[in-house]
């Protein structure tokens, strides 16, 4: 196998080059498929039986809660590679994931509140899905004070991903004992989603929205890694070039 | 369209505070996540590029 | 002939074995950072029919949460002096420049700081449970349950404690990592004196607390010995 593209990987400079031509259809994509996703389960997909319009912050909700976890999930095994291989870009793109992951925690936990209300009749119920949402943003907080608690960037990145790393190994155990926990403390309550057979006319628009949310985060991600290379790497020629260009 | 008018879509059943609160949050958010960096950028090149000046004059 | 002995290096088990010993005079000697805690725990405790209820019915209800939480928290403020006077003099560096596996010695450490903390707390809980009218039923599952969810806190901890140790302000900190990775042994700690009381078997939970306990002891010494090395370096 052909591992230069892994190599080039770790040159800031040819990442954010090649990115350069990526992000305008990315953001097209982005806008298309989160447009189409959420007008369609506002405005077309049928209401819900049950829980008639309220249903409809799933095409939020859920995609938002996925992507919190898959955050967390890249954010760890990019702190991993680079531990391991000593990776600059690494590096800093799991510091980059930490604040869009937190932010889409907050967004799962506050949608997650307010389908509540209609569907529960309090704001909060301590299920299993939001108390789970609750610790990860805790985790979250964990991570982005260890970040910014070091003055070197190194020892930064090099010790929040230890930390990522051990909250990575508890994220299943967490969610496991929460969820143990919450047989036992709470009668069957309405869960939002385990229905096993969605009808295809709510189950696209919310695959398209899941997607819409992904490419968005991508998007995000991106957005956020490239300005981080070039704060880090300010003093090379390259950025001082590619600002004074900047008009 | 699954609503007959605007404003059975706007009320969604009696659940339309909800659902809108819910999307206009969510919009926020995304609006966020792409100004943060915008502004992460320009603050950046605004700042290098007074570096550069500071360092052509010496 | 006893020259050459003297200078001949310790072996792996003497070194853990120095390494507590070192650690236990120390914590026994400097006696208010042992004792702390401890009255920490207690007062913790004294808060709640204070400001809930003194009602023994409903103290003997929320007894074990409230053991238990404070337990996490005496842990907590425990914590942060694990490495802290080691590393300010130097005998930290030390310990990572010897020829032994840093996993093997950081588990002695570690092991030391669980007699002073977790183990000194699982002595003193009857109190506590008194205090709180905590019902004879749950006794037996708090004291199994304690022994075994505190070195996972010792554990856990330790690893928050060599993040941070090269930080001046990491008390804080500290506990902001760390709290929500202790939730699964508060959860079934928790849960195992809460089964007690109900007359249900308790020994799944602390089957379980036992498989986190062995997870965390193949797993966290890497970890803490990771962070110990970043710390020292950084």
């Amino acid at each position: 196998m052909n591992w230069t593209w892994f190599h080039k990987l770790g040159s800031p400079k040819w990442f954010y080059e090649v990115t350069s031509k990526w992000m305008f259809w990315l953001a097209l994509i982005t806008v298309l498929l989160l447009v189409t996703g959420l007008v369609w389960g506002l405005a077309f997909a049928p209401a819900d039986y049950q829980q008639g319009n309220s249903y409809r912050i799933i095409f939020v909700h859920v995609p938002v809660a996925l992507l919190a976890q898959s955050c967390y999930i890249a954010m760890a095994i990019a702190g991993a590679v680079g531990l391991i291989w000593k990776m600059k870009l690494a590096d800093m793109a799991a510091k980059v994931s930490a604040p869009i992951g937190a932010s889409f925690t907050f967004l799962a936990l506050l949608t997650g509140a307010i389908w509540g209300k209609p569907t529960w009749g309090t704001w909060w119920v301590w299920d299993a899905r939001l108390t789970s949402m609750l610790l990860l943003l805790f985790l979250y907080f964990g991570y982005m004070a260890l970040q910014a608690a070091f003055d070197n960037e190194t020892t930064a990145s090099k010790a929040s991903s230890i930390l990522a790393l051990v909250g990575l190994v508890n994220i299943p155990i967490i969610k496991y004992s929460v969820e143990w926990w919450n047989t036992l403390h709470q009668p069957a309550t309405l869960t939002f989603t385990s229905k096993p057979t969605m009808a295809p006319e709510m189950l696209v628009p919310l695959l398209i929205s899941i997607v819409g949310f992904y490419c968005f985060f991508t998007l995000a991600f991106l957005m956020r890694l490239r300005a981080e290379v070039l704060i880090r790497e300010n003093r090379t020629q390259w950025v001082k070039k590619l600002v004074q260009n900047d008009v | 369209m699954y609503f007959d008018s605007v404003s059975s879509f706007l009320e969604m059943g009696g659940h339309g505070p909800y659902v809108w609160v819910c999307y206009a949050i969510t919009v926020l958010v995304i609006a966020y996540n792409i100004w943060r960096p915008i502004r992460t950028r320009k603050v950046f090149i605004v700042d290098l590029k007074r570096r550069l000046r500071r360092e052509a004059r010496k | 002939m006893s020259e050459v002995e003297s200078i001949r290096p310790p072996t792996l088990w003497q070194s853990c074995r120095m390494i507590l010993q070192r650690d236990l005079r120390l914590a026994f000697r400097n006696q208010s950072d042992l004792a702390n805690p401890l009255i920490f725990f207690v007062m913790v405790a004294s808060l709640f029919p204070l400001g809930v209820s003194p009602d023994t019915a409903f103290l003997s209800q929320i007894a074990t949460g409230i053991i238990w939480v404070a337990a996490l928290l005496a842990t907590l403020l425990s914590l942060d002096a694990m490495f802290r006077s080691d590393y300010d003099d130097g005998s930290l560096e030390q310990l990572l420049l010897s020829p032994y596996p840093l996993y093997i010695l950081v588990l002695a450490k570690v092991f030391s700081h669980w007699i002073v903390s977790g183990l000194l707390l699982t002595l003193l809980f009857p109190l506590l449970a008194v205090l709180l009218f905590l019902p004879w039923e749950g006794y037996p599952a708090m004291l199994a349950s304690l022994l075994l969810g505190t070195p996972l806190l010792s554990l856990i901890g330790a690893i928050g404690a060599a993040l941070t140790v090269g930080l001046k302000k990491g008390g804080v900190l500290l506990s902001l990592l760390i709290l929500p990775l202790y939730i699964p042994v508060l959860i079934f700690g928790t849960g195992a004196v809460g089964a007690a009381l109900n007359g249900t078997p308790y020994i799944g939970h602390l089957l379980w607390l036992a498989v986190f306990l062995v997870m965390a002891i193949t797993m966290a010494p890497f970890a803490i010995a990771a962070a110990l090395r970043i710390s020292i370096a950084g």
